[in-house]
């Protein structure tokens, strides 16, 4: 059985830059910007020389932003220096992995006030070398000699799984227009734009120029359109992919006796499990994330919950098919529903289920690193009912964040409760 | 008894000479490819290094239509897609490789479970040319 954590732990405050494509910013600007905001949201305001420990979540930014030293550079420009500052590398998972650290830092008693970060500013970069930059998650020795690209990955993953459940591959469009529906309502998303909104803006790009406007019945027909949505790896498209996306943000953490100097509505983090796996091809099944359904029954036990108490989760939907994989290793469906439970609406907002009500890393974007801690700032929103036209109704108790690093080497699980 | 035949770059030395290599636990008989120092059955270290028969099936795949830089200097593009697949060997571990001589022009009918064998490719001309592990319809 997972241990409880030693102390409590409450978030009192989030932030986030806009999600997109930066070419004037570096990823100081987009951190700055996330950290003025978590500081706008903290009800009772704080100090920054109350801050004791720095938890960076960044992939590459040797590779986007040739730097590396990351946390300490961070530290000195939002101010906190000399505060010791760490950056946690484990690929797209980074963000959710600094998150448990300073969850850690404060259950142990070493600190009680800590600033989690995640920050990627990736589209510095020619698309063919972020290709490659993210390729440095895989096993470098065994699996890209092979010939493997992300995309590719996640395709094998795909057809492994519709081939298990003989699954309708539209599952797989279904996501991502439920996903855009969400990003949509999301101001900070990179694609704030539902599939409909995209089918339009493009027939207007095409009168524009005077060519011919390309017509399609539905959504889905633009998706199986080959030349709106080209493929990149088989049987993923496009639209089943994340994009490439510069973007930070901040958490304040603080350990529970002191939440209330802090705000009269912190939520507390009262499940956090990770685990680790080694390259795809050694998995016993390769239709499921094995450490994303041990990271959660870690967190599950720690919190004393179980997935029917979860109100809604934001999951790494790093690609369509991740997100049909994430919401079977959570639990919140049996082995080979989960792509039924996204054809039939449940994973919507106003489903069972509501899954990505942000956007997802789909249409909210991927700043890889900022990704994990970026799923907080939804949480949060949700939570405390700031969530604009995409707010859920009722009474949220419980959220779940599920970050991923690889295809699922690294797996973080997060679990937060709002008690008043 | 971990010994150079079991480091690590041994199985692309190994792929030079058209050998396709892993290794058996002397304790508990487990059967890891690529070669392992330690057992991650039984954590032993007793590892002999053994030579696969190349024989297995198509666990998963996919069509490559957007390249790494590495397989677009290959010649590789969306025109020119290649299959990269999981094969499960007959021994029992699966392994990660190109699948070559199979029709592209429709993914759909390449068939996850169809009989393989391993062959090996060149990829890249002159000085950087290179030899990898692939497998190809048996």
């Amino acid at each position: 059985m997972a241990k409880k954590l030693s102390r409590g732990v409450a978030v009192v405050g989030v932030g986030m830059s806009k999600f997109g494509v930066f070419p004037e910013k570096t990823s100081r600007d987009l951190f700055v910007e996330a950290f003025q905001e978590l500081r706008q949201s903290v009800q009772k305001g704080f100090d920054p020389r109350d801050i004791e420990a720095f938890y960076m979540g960044n992939f590459t930014s040797d590779c986007f932003e040739n730097q590396a030293h990351l946390a300490p550079i961070m530290a000195s420009w939002v101010g906190i220096s000399p505060v010791e500052s760490t950056r946690i590398e484990d690929a797209c998972a980074s963000g959710g992995v600094a998150l448990r650290q300073g969850v850690l830092a404060i259950a142990s008693g070493e600190a009680d006030v800590v600033l989690v970060g995640g920050l990627e500013k990736m589209t510095d970069l020619p698309g063919a070398k972020v290709t490659d930059a993210l390729a440095l998650a895989a096993d470098s020795l065994f699996e890209i000699p092979a010939g493997f690209t992300f995309p590719g990955f996640y395709a094998a993953m795909a057809t492994a799984y519709l081939d298990r459940y003989q699954a309708d591959p539209d599952a797989l469009l279904r996501v991502g227009i439920k996903n855009h529906e969400n990003g949509g309502l999301n101001e900070k998303a990179q694609f704030n734009q539902s599939i409909k909104d995209v089918m339009i803006s493009k027939q207007r790009k095409a009168a524009q120029k005077g060519l011919p406007i390309p017509e399609w019945a539905d959504e889905m027909a633009f998706l199986k359109d080959p030349k709106a949505n080209p493929m990149i790896a088989w049987p993923l498209r496009l639209f089943d992919c994340s994009p490439v996306s510069d973007g930070a943000a901040a958490v304040l953490l603080v350990s529970e006796e002191m939440a209330a100097k802090f705000t009269d509505e912190p939520i507390f983090v009262v499940g956090s499990g990770q685990a680790s796996d080694g390259a795809l091809a050694e998995r016993a099944s390769l239709s499921e994330v094995p450490a994303a359904a041990k990271a959660s029954k870690h967190a599950y036990e720690m919190a004393g919950l179980t997935p029917d108490d979860i109100d809604f989760a934001e999951v790494h939907d790093c690609f369509t098919i991740a997100e049909i994989m994430a919401i079977e290793d959570l639990g919140f469906f049996p082995r080979g529903e989960g792509w039924k439970a996204a054809m039939n609406g449940q994973t919507a907002r106003d489903g069972s289920h509501p899954i990505n009500t942000s956007g997802g890393l789909k249409s909210k974007g991927h700043p890889v690193g900022a990704s994990g801690v970026g799923q907080v700032v939804e949480v949060w929103k949700q939570m405390h009912g700031l969530a604009g036209e995409r707010q859920l109704r009722g009474n949220l108790r419980h959220a779940l964040t599920h970050n991923v690093g690889g295809t699922g080497q690294t797996c973080v699980v997060h679990i937060f409760e709002k008690r008043n | 008894m971990t010994d150079h035949a079991l480091h690590s770059k041994a199985f692309h030395e190994a792929i030079e000479e058209d050998l396709l290599i892993g290794s058996r636990c002397l304790v508990c008989g487990n059967i890891s490819v690529p070669q392992r120092q330690i057992c991650p059955n039984c954590h032993s270290d007793q590892m002999e290094r053994i030579q696969m028969n190349g024989i297995g099936t198509l666990a998963t795949f996919t069509v490559i239509y957007v390249p790494p830089t590495s397989m677009a200097d290959a010649g590789y593009n969306a025109k020119n897609p290649y299959c990269v697949g999981i094969v499960a060997l007959q021994e029992g571990p699966r392994i990660s490789a190109q699948i070559v001589g199979l029709d592209l022009s429709d993914p759909a009918t390449i068939k996850i479970g169809m009989p393989l064998k391993q062959t090996f490719v060149v990829r890249g001309e002159g000085e950087s040319a290179k030899k990898f592990l692939a497998f190809e319809p048996a």
